[in-house]
């Protein structure tokens, strides 16, 4: 089934700031959507409401199916990863023993993960150890072992090099084609025309512009959208 | 001087020498020490995670009451058991006073605030690292316990460490509820405290000797077993 969420009046006020919102949208996130805006814009507020994770001031998030559901199809990589104070292996294994999968599944599917992430060498390596890429390619096979059907991924490829990223858009390209839904920010306005088939442009906590993505890279509707898009500094 | 030098050979003879008394007091002490340890960590370990994680309505209150029951004076807490377990009290039918359950039951109430104070610090810590991912994952309660116990499960040991250094030193309260009865109730700090009563400095020493020991010999395990955890997992 397909995962839409509905957004209304959405606020989220943080020490008397409204730093998101009020948001009232309806979102179908079919194949990627890339979440663009500056620093501060709200982007990580916006997954994080939208995940359920985030305490709202007002309004109200619903998804098409139950909250408990909805939790329990999506998974989220956060911007600077969380790793449990364990080995690699442990931490991939971990999302799959919460919800009881048999053993000998768990280490078939770690070990298809680490392949994919490339972390094989490194599945009996602490994971606190790992240096600041691996730990962001070793959070995004923890959120995706799960296969879930909607994925928050913010700024996944922050720390990573060239190479490191082509894979791991390679990795999101397949997910989307499995029929993952994936949502995610990135600074990286050439990986956002790469893998974007929607954009949401966000600004001072407001959705400022949104379509498809081909429409929205080659003529953005709003004027900070232009200016964001051909690098200007957006006041 | 010479009365303690003399002490001092004989209490070294006592130990080398495996004396019935002292392995027996000594087996004794450890026996309650060690029962005691087991059940305050039972309640203490997941107690105290639980209020790092949890945030109700009197959790400053718990957290101010466990800090005032840490510093409860041994003695008092074994004059209320005393009277709790003493033949006219609520418990007296039990007949448990002047038995070794006494003394565990009074010690398992001087440890675990202690325990679950030092607990509660240290899984809150953990826990503001482990925040998000665990709600993200959409854990239960008791799942989110279980992990921030196993992966703290170092600082978890120290905690129950400290807690077994003050069970198996405190004199006060298992002089009262168990009465330090030849055989069945005496211990090592009780034993200590009559000795030197009676002047019989060899004996008290030897038990002195003993108790520090096993005080080194927990710390040093525990230092040992941390750091091999250390180079292994970390
Ligand atoms: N708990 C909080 N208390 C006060 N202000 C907050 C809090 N959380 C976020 N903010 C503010 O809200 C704004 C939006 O934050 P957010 O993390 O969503 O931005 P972002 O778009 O993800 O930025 P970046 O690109 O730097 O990651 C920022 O100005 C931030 O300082
Ligand atoms: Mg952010």
């Amino acid at each position: 089934m397909q995962m839409k969420a509905n957004l209304k009046d959405v606020r989220v006020k943080r020490r008397g700031k409204t730093i998101l919102g009020p948001i009232t949208c309806d979102l179908d996130p079919a194949g990627i959507t890339i979440v663009l805006g500056p620093n501060g814009a709200g982007k990580t507020t916006f997954l994080k409401v939208l995940h359920g994770v985030e305490r709202l001031s007002g309004g109200d998030v619903s998804w098409n199916v139950s909250d408990e559901q909805a939790r329990r199809a999506q998974a989220y990589v956060f911007q600077s990863p969380i790793m449990l104070r364990r080995t690699v292996r442990q931490n991939l294994a971990y999302p799959l023993q919460l919800i009881a999968t048999p053993k000998p599944q768990i280490a078939t599917r770690v070990a298809s993960w680490a392949a994919k992430t490339g972390l094989t060498d490194a599945l009996d390596v602490s994971a606190p150890r790992l240096s600041g890429g691996e730990k962001q390619k070793l959070a995004l096979g923890r959120a995706l072992i799960r296969d879930p059907k909607v994925v928050f991924l913010d700024e996944p490829c922050a720390n990573l090099d060239g190479r490191s990223t082509r894979e791991i858009e390679a990795l999101l390209m397949k997910a989307t084609a499995d029929g993952t839904h994936i949502i995610m920010t990135t600074h990286n306005l050439g990986q956002a025309k790469r893998l974007a088939d929607n954009v949401i442009f966000l600004l001072d906590g407001q959705i400022h512009d949104r379509g498809p993505a081909p429409a929205f890279f080659a003529k953005p509707r709003s004027p900070q959208a232009q200016a964001f898009l051909e690098g200007d500094i957006v006041e | 001087m010479t009365d303690i030098w003399a002490g001092l050979a004989s209490a070294f003879w006592l130990v080398v020498s495996l004396d019935a008394d002292l392995v027996d007091i000594t087996l004794r002490s450890l026996q309650v020490s060690l029962t005691a340890l087991l059940i305050a960590s039972l309640i203490a370990l997941p107690f105290g995670t639980w209020l790092a994680i949890r945030r109700f309505r009197f959790r400053r209150a718990t957290i101010a009451a466990l800090n005032a029951l840490m510093g409860l004076p041994p003695v008092v807490v074994g004059l209320i058991v005393y009277l709790l377990l003493s033949r006219s009290g609520p418990f007296g039918v039990l007949g448990l006073l002047f038995t070794p359950t006494a003394m565990i039951i009074a010690q398992v109430i001087i440890i675990t605030p202690l325990i679950a104070s030092i607990t509660h610090q240290a899984m809150r810590e953990l826990w503001a690292e482990y925040h998000d991912l665990l709600i993200s994952l959409n854990t239960s309660n008791w799942q989110r316990i279980r992990t921030l116990i196993f992966d703290g499960r170092r600082a978890l040991l120290t905690a129950s460490l400290a807690g077994f250094g003050r069970a198996i030193g405190e004199v006060g309260a298992i002089m009262i509820v168990g009465g330090n009865i030849d055989q069945a109730t005496r211990v090592l700090t009780t034993a200590i405290a009559l000795e030197t009563g009676k002047g019989d400095f060899a004996l008290a020493l030897g038990l002195g000797f003993v108790l520090i020991a096993l005080a080194l010999l927990v710390n040093f395990a525990i230092h040992v077993l941390s750091r091999t955890e250390r180079e292994g997992r970390w």
